[in-house]
């Protein structure tokens, strides 16, 4: 078996390997110091000792005060990473995010541009309940100047990090809790993961599941259980939600015929209308099954555990939207 | 201790960086009261002074955050008259290819970074300024300019209390015009003066005529030298006056009378002419110089009103750094 690393610690590597390469790069963010902890999370460990208090800078908990200094150091050609330790108190830095971060490329034609990681965690399933566990991207999709990562395995997390620090523009980076210890098997030094490239992440024929994040592991479950009913299931994750994959997309489904987007965001008014409403336009006519969605209830999110089980995408239901679409009649 | 005094050059200086912003000022309403432009300004008259003897005493490459109300600032600092104007029009030829407009006028060249429509959110982005010349150890200095209507948003409080943490060289310039909006001073703060809520982070902090020119030069350049020696930031209080209303052309029955009497016999451009000719300055030296402004801005409206308009391209550039697909 070859070397394998959590994501965790191909989170860690690629932010370390991105300092060792360039002095612009620094991460800001409530107890990431190493007399901190190197993080709720345990992101930054290490790194305040091979780089310095000046690079690794614990905050006082002021998101908007991250956020703006991140936005102040890019705009003088440093890459900072801002780490927004849950992705609910992004909320509390939304003028920094979608006023000045997205726009400050366009609203200046061109003359300044803000190469920004804002680093955040969410997931829904560990009962932090409603104000620490949502996933929001839909929120900064809908802004134009930003862009929307989140990996689904570790070497991705690897490689997507180093794209997205590299990135000449703001860039949103979604971590899932529940992600954090899986493994992949070790990509090595220096692994990129283009941005705005989906990975096929299992080949089928019969339906094609456009997901991202945590549920890729869901979809990749149900593609081998419908696999055993002879329904052949391909799972696309897009690892870049925006501006997604859309051509890796198209020419799945339209290869298929058939499609379910799923994400563990709310249902409603959710990145999956986008995809689903996209397909409708390209695909009208070549789709044998309408496009359906799969994602969180429309409630905040719930801690009883039960609760939660209860919110999330459940697994019977996609195997189900699955199997609708491949028995449909019309 | 500031000093008292002003080396006649600066004076001279000074004196024409208030002239460019107030002959700039004058320029831009006439072409909105004649029609030749028709946009959203925020006229800068009564605050010219306290820009040009502030930004006098930095340098070209220190960095510059303003507000909407930024017209003096960007031009005191030295943004080019023929872009600034190009781009108040929403020119092709404008600092930002006539996409930001007055609210958003940038200029990398003369340090201008941001100019944000959005009151109190330039303070964090100093920071991060600041911050990158702190880690570079290059000397400059970041200067943010805000109103008295912006130190009671979060982001003041957040940003100073972050700024003297890492004792970042950065200068927060409050320019205490009396109005946040049409709200008085006295209607939105409960404390005396903004320089106080400087003690509460463990800041430096200063308060100054900003219309007295030699005060607010030598007060600014005290804290700009602390600032770039590693010391720290300061805030810096300089009450003006806001002499019009919140936006050209809009109502300002709100601003009592005696205010405005107020206002009008503190005027700061009288008040500076006077202090050039207790330096020995001429009347004619003066008017050569308002001449030659005058000159400059005539030529900037001219570029102005000949620059083309942005085609409906450049809705899909800059957007990120590839351009977006048609």
């Amino acid at each position: 078996m070859s070397a394998q690393i959590t994501m965790t610690q191909a989170i860690n590597r690629a932010i370390d390997e991105a300092m060792a390469e360039d002095e612009g790069v620094i991460l800001l963010g409530e107890d990431v110091a190493a007399k901190q902890g190197g993080g709720v999370f345990k992101i930054s460990s290490g790194l305040t000792e091979k780089y310095g208090e000046h690079r690794i800078r614990a905050t006082p908990i002021s998101e908007t005060a991250i956020v703006g200094a991140c936005v102040g150091a890019a705009l003088t050609g440093f890459r900072p990473i801002a780490e927004i330790m849950l992705m609910n108190f992004v909320t509390v830095a939304m003028d920094q995010i979608v006023n000045h971060a997205a726009k400050l490329r366009f609203m200046s034609g061109g003359q300044t541009n803000v190469p920004l990681v804002i680093r955040t965690t969410t997931g829904v399933g560990v009962g932090f309940g409603g104000q620490h566990s949502d996933m929001l991207e839909a929120w900064f999709a809908h802004v134009p100047g930003l862009k929307i990562v989140t990996p689904s395995n570790a070497a991705d997390a690897q490689g997507l990090m180093r794209a997205a620090i590299a990135c000449n523009d703001p860039v949103i980076f979604i971590e899932n809790i529940l992600c954090y210890g899986l493994k992949s098997d070790d990509p090595g030094a220096n692994h990129f993961v283009p941005l705005g490239k989906a990975a096929v992440a299992r080949e089928g024929s019969d339906c094609t599941i456009v997901t991202y994040g945590r549920t890729v592991l869901d979809a990749l479950e149900i593609a081998g259980k419908l696999a055993e009913e002879g329904i052949s299931v391909e799972v696309i994750d897009l690892r870049t939600i925006a501006p997604y994959d859309e051509a890796t997309v198209t020419a799945s489904v339209e290869k298929t015929g058939r499609a379910v987007v799923l994400h563990e965001a709310v249902k409603q008014y959710g990145t999956g209308a986008e995809i689903a409403s996209r397909l409708g336009e390209k695909l009208f006519g070549k789709l044998k099954a309408p496009v359906t969605r799969i994602g969180g209830a429309f409630s905040a999110v719930p801690m009883a555990n039960a609760l939660e089980q209860a919110w999330i995408p459940n697994k019977d239901a996609i195997a189900d939207a699955v199997r609708t679409a491949v028995n449909w009649k019309g | 201790m500031t000093e008292t005094t002003i080396d006649r050059e600066k004076l001279r200086d000074i004196y024409t960086r208030t002239m460019r912003v107030a002959r700039a000022d004058e320029k831009f309403r006439s072409l909105l009261m004649t029609g030749k432009l028709a946009v959203i300004y925020y006229t800068v008259r009564g605050q010219e002074l306290v820009s040009a003897a502030a930004m006098a005493a930095l340098e070209q490459d220190d960095y510059l955050v303003t507000t909407y109300r930024g017209q003096h600032d960007q031009i005191a600092k030295g943004v080019p008259l023929n872009p600034l104007f190009a781009e108040i029009a929403g020119k092709v030829g404008g600092t930002c290819r006539g996409k930001g407009g007055s609210m958003h006028i940038t200029h990398p060249e003369t340090g201008v970074m941001v100019t944000t429509g959005v009151v109190g959110s330039g303070l964090p982005i100093a920071n991060g300024l600041a911050l990158a010349s702190q880690n570079r150890g290059d000397g400059k200095v970041t200067m943010v300019c805000f109103g008295d209507g912006a130190t009671n948003i979060g982001a003041f409080h957040e940003a100073m209390n972050m700024a003297q943490l890492w004792k970042l060289p950065v200068i927060f310039l409050c320019q205490n015009n009396r109005y946040g909006e049409h709200t008085a001073f006295a209607d939105h703060t409960k404390v005396d003066s903004i320089v106080t809520r400087a003690k509460a982070y463990g800041m430096a902090g200063a308060h100054v005529d900003g219309n007295d020119a030699i005060a607010m030069y030598n007060t600014t350049k005290a804290a700009v030298d602390r600032a770039r020696a590693g010391e720290g930031p300061t805030l810096i209080e300089a009450m003006c006056y806001r002499m019009m209303g919140h936006f050209f052309g809009s109502d300002f029955s709100y601003m009592p009378k005696e205010h405005l009497a107020e206002m009008a016999a503190e005027d700061p451009l009288p008040r500076l002419r006077q202090l050039m000719l207790d330096h020995q300055f001429t009347e004619a030296e003066l008017d050569a110089i308002v001449a030659d402004l005058d000159a400059q801005m005539d030529a900037a409206a001219e570029f102005a009103a000949n620059s083309p308009l942005p085609g409906p391209e450049e809705i899909r550039k800059d957007v990120f750094e590839e351009e977006i697909a048609a």
